[in-house]
C-alpha cells in the first residue's frame, strides 16, 4: 500500500520566522507515528499543513489529495483533535452526535453512542458544563465512530488529569487502531505514548532532525551506564549526552557498537524522553 | 451543495442562536402585547374615572352599522395598522440580532478555537458562509415574521375584545381587519429584505472572518473613518457628487441595509407610483416589489456577492487558530 502522507520540500514562513524549513517524510499506512519537538518546533504548522489549514511552499500530498486544493474532500477522510478545549461550548452531546452523523458519510452512530455509554455523559449536557476530561472523551467518542484512515492528535491530553489519559490512549489502542489506519500524534508527554509509537519523527527549528521506526531507534540509540573509574573510556566514544546519577555516569551513544560498550558498563534502551532531551538540549540555549 | 448536509448546518446555526433568533422575537412580542394590555387597561380606568363612556348603551355599534364605505376603511386601516404595528417593532429588533449575528457568525468560532472542530468535518467553507447566509436573511426574518404575525393576530383580538366590551360585535369587526393580506405581505416581503440586505451581510461578514478581534470596530470604524476622511479633503467632488452620497451609498447602506424596510425607505430614486389607498397600501408586494427596478438594489447584490466571495476566502485561509 503507497504512502498516507508524502511531503517533499515543505516550507512555511510566518512573518518572524521559519515554521518549517525544507521538510521532506513519508507516513506508511498501519503506523503511530510520534511527531515531538520543543515548544515552536514546528509541529502544530506540519499538521496544520496536512490538514489543510495553512498555506505552503513544497509538495504535499495525503491520502491522494491535495490539502491546499481539496481541503473538504480530504476530510471526509481525516479526523483531527486538535486539543481538548476546542469542542463549542453551546453544543449539547446530542446535538454534536446529531451533526456529525449527518454531515459526515462515514460515522457509525451505534458506534459512537456504544462508546458515549460508558461515560458519564448525558445526551443533554452542554459542552460548557463538562469538564476537560469528558469533553475528550466526547471529542473522542465522536472521532473513533468515524472510519477514517488518519488520525491527526495535537496534545490531546493537554491538562487531563493522569486516569483520563491513560484511558484516552487505552481507548485509542483497543477500539481504534489497526493495520488500515495511521494516527500522528504531537505531545510533550513523551512517557505517556512511547510504548505506543511505531515511529519517531523529531523536529527542531522546522527541520526533521531524526525520523525512523522504533525499532531502527533502539538498534541506533545506546544508554550506557559506567562506574566513574570507566567515565573517560566512555567519554573517548563521544556520547551525544552525559548525565549523573548517585555516583555512575550514564552517557547516551548514537551509532556505536554494542559490543564495544559491554565492555564498559551496563547497557540500556534509552527512554524516547531522555533521547528527546539530549537531541534538543541546546534548543532554548 | 449537499443539500442534506446545508439543512444541518442551518440547523446548527439554529441551536447556536435560538436565543437571538427564537427568544428575542418572542419575548419582544410578549412585551409589546402586555405594554399595549397595560395601554389598554390605563385608558378604560382613566375612561371610567373621567366619566367618559366610550360607546355606550351599544352607540358605538350603532356608529358602525351607519358607517359608509370611507368610514369602513378608515377602520379597517386602524386594525391593519394595529397588526403591522407589531412587525414594526420587531423588524427593528431583527436587524439589531442580525447585524449582531453576522459579525461574531464567522469569528466566534475563531476565537474560541471551535473552528478547529467544525474545519475537521468534511464540509466545505463555502457551505459553511452560505449557511450564515441564509439564517440571516430568512432563517431568522422567516421565525420574527411568524412571530409578529402571532403578535399582530393577538393584538388585533386583544382591540376587537375591548371594542366589544363596549357593545361593538367583534366578529363584525375582525371582518374588516385584513390579517390574511397583511400576513402574506409580511411573508412576501422576506426575499426582498434578502436581496437588499446582501451588501450589508456580505460586509458584515467578511469583517467576522476577517478580523483578528473586535470586528464590530473593523466593521463600523473602516467605513466611517472614510467617510470622515473623504468629507474632509471634499473627495467626492472628483465625482461631481455630493459628500453625502458617500454616507449614504457607502456607510449608510453597507451598516444598515440589515435593518428591514431600509430599503422601501431608501432604496428607491425617485418616488414610487404607490398603487391603492393612501394608508398601508405602500406594504403591499407590488408597491414594495418595485424596488427590484433599482439599480440600487442590483448594484448592491453584486458588491455583496463580492464581499462574501471575499468572506469565503478568508474562511478557508484565516490561520490563526
Amino acid at each position: 500500500m503507497s504512502a498516507v502522507i508524502t511531503a517533499s520540500g515543505l516550507s512555511k514562513r510566518y512573518k518572524s520566522a521559519l515554521a518549517l524549513d525544507n521538510v521532506s517524510f513519508q507516513i506508511a499506512p498501519g503506523r503511530i507515528v510520534g511527531l515531538i519537538g520543543p515548544n515552536g518546533a514546528g509541529k502544530t504548522t506540519a499538521l496544520k499543513a496536512i490538514l489543510g489549514l495553512t498555506d505552503f511552499t513544497g509538495e504535499l500530498n495525503v491520502l491522494g489529495f491535495d490539502p491546499r486544493k481539496q481541503r473538504d474532500k480530504l476530510m471526509g477522510e481525516v479526523c483531527f483533535i486538535a486539543d481538548v478545549a476546542v469542542l463549542p461550548r453551546w453544543i449539547r452531546v446530542h446535538q454534536a452526535v446529531d451533526f456529525v452523523a449527518n454531515v459526515h458519510p462515514r460515522f457509525d452512530r451505534a458506534k459512537c453512542e456504544a462508546f458515549l455509554a460508558r461515560t458519564k455523559l448525558t445526551p443533554n449536557q452542554r459542552v460548557r458544563q463538562m469538564s476537560k476530561g469528558m469533553i475528550v472523551q466526547l471529542h473522542l467518542a465522536l472521532v473513533m465512530a468515524i472510519d477514517a484512515r488518519l488520525l491527526i492528535l495535537d496534545e490531546p491530553t493537554l491538562g487531563l488529569d493522569i486516569l483520563y489519559r491513560k484511558q484516552f490512549y487505552h481507548s485509542l489502542l483497543e477500539d481504534y487502531f489497526d493495520e488500515n489506519k495511521t494516527i500522528i500524534v504531537t505531545t510533550h508527554q513523551v512517557e505517556e505514548v512511547e510504548h505506543i509509537l511505531t515511529d519517531l519523527m523529531f523536529i527542531r527549528d522546522g527541520r526533521i532532525v531524526l525520523d525512523a521506526d522504533m525499532d531502527a531507534v533502539g538498534e541506533r540509540f545506546t544508554e550506557l551506564m559506567v562506574n566513574a573509574d570507566q567515565a573517560d573510556a566512555a567519554r573517548a566514544l563521544k556520547p551525544l549526552d552525559e548525565r549523573q546519577v548517585f555516583g555512575k555516569s550514564i552517557f547516551l551513544f548514537d551509532g556505536v557498537e554494542r559490543a564495544q560498550l559491554e565492555a564498559l558498563g551496563e547497557l540500556r534502551r534509552p527512554s524516547v524522553s531522555d533521547l528527546f532531551v539530549a537531541t534538543m538540549k541546546e534548543t532554548y540555549a | 451543495m449537499n443539500m442534506k448536509t446545508f439543512y444541518w448546518l442551518i440547523k446548527r446555526e439554529f441551536w447556536e442562536n435560538r436565543g437571538s433568533f427564537l427568544w428575542t422575537p418572542v419575548i419582544t412580542g410578549g412585551v409589546f402585547l402586555l405594554l399595549s394590555i397595560m395601554g389598554i387597561i390605563t385608558a378604560e380606568v382613566l375612561g371610567a374615572r373621567h366619566g367618559i363612556q366610550i360607546g355606550a348603551g351599544g352607540d358605538l355599534q350603532h356608529v358602525i352599522a351607519q358607517m359608509d364605505a370611507g368610514d369602513t376603511s378608515k377602520v379597517s386601516l386602524t386594525l391593519d395598522i394595529a397588526m403591522y404595528s407589531a412587525m414594526g417593532l420587531l423588524s427593528v429588533v431583527l436587524g439589531i440580532v442580525v447585524f449582531f449575528y453576522c459579525l461574531g457568525a464567522l469569528y466566534d468560532d475563531r476565537r474560541d478555537r471551535s473552528i478547529l472542530f467544525w474545519k475537521s468535518l468534511p464540509v466545505s467553507d463555502a457551505s459553511t458562509v452560505l449557511s450564515k447566509v441564509v439564517s440571516a436573511t430568512l432563517l431568522a426574518p422567516v421565525i420574527a415574521v411568524v412571530a409578529g404575525i402571532a403578535v399582530g393576530m393577538l393584538q388585533l383580538l386583544i382591540v376587537a375584545t375591548t371594542l366589544s366590551f363596549h357593545g361593538v360585535n367583534m366578529w363584525q369587526l375582525l371582518i374588516l381587519a385584513h390579517p390574511f393580506h397583511v400576513m402574506f405581505n409580511l411573508l412576501g416581503y422576506i426575499p426582498l429584505y434578502f436581496l437588499w440586505a446582501l451588501p450589508s451581510v456580505g460586509w458584515l461578514l467578511l469583517c467576522s472572518a476577517w478580523a483578528r478581534n473586535k470586528p464590530i470596530l473593523w466593521a463600523v470604524a473602516l467605513p466611517v473613518a472614510t467617510g470622515l476622511l473623504v468629507s474632509w479633503f471634499g473627495l467626492m467632488g472628483l465625482f461631481d457628487l455630493p459628500t453625502t452620497w458617500f454616507w449614504r451609498n457607502i456607510v449608510q447602506r453597507g451598516l444598515f441595509s440589515v435593518f428591514p424596510g431600509t430599503g422601501s425607505v431608501f432604496g428607491h430614486q425617485g418616488h414610487i407610483a404607490v398603487i391603492g389607498h393612501p394608508g398601508m397600501d405602500f406594504m403591499d408586494l407590488g408597491n414594495t416589489y418595485q424596488l427590484l427596478a433599482s439599480t440600487n438594489l442590483w448594484v448592491g447584490v453584486v458588491v455583496g456577492l463580492g464581499l462574501l466571495a471575499g468572506a469565503i476566502w478568508f474562511r478557508r485561509w484565516r490561520d490563526d487558530s
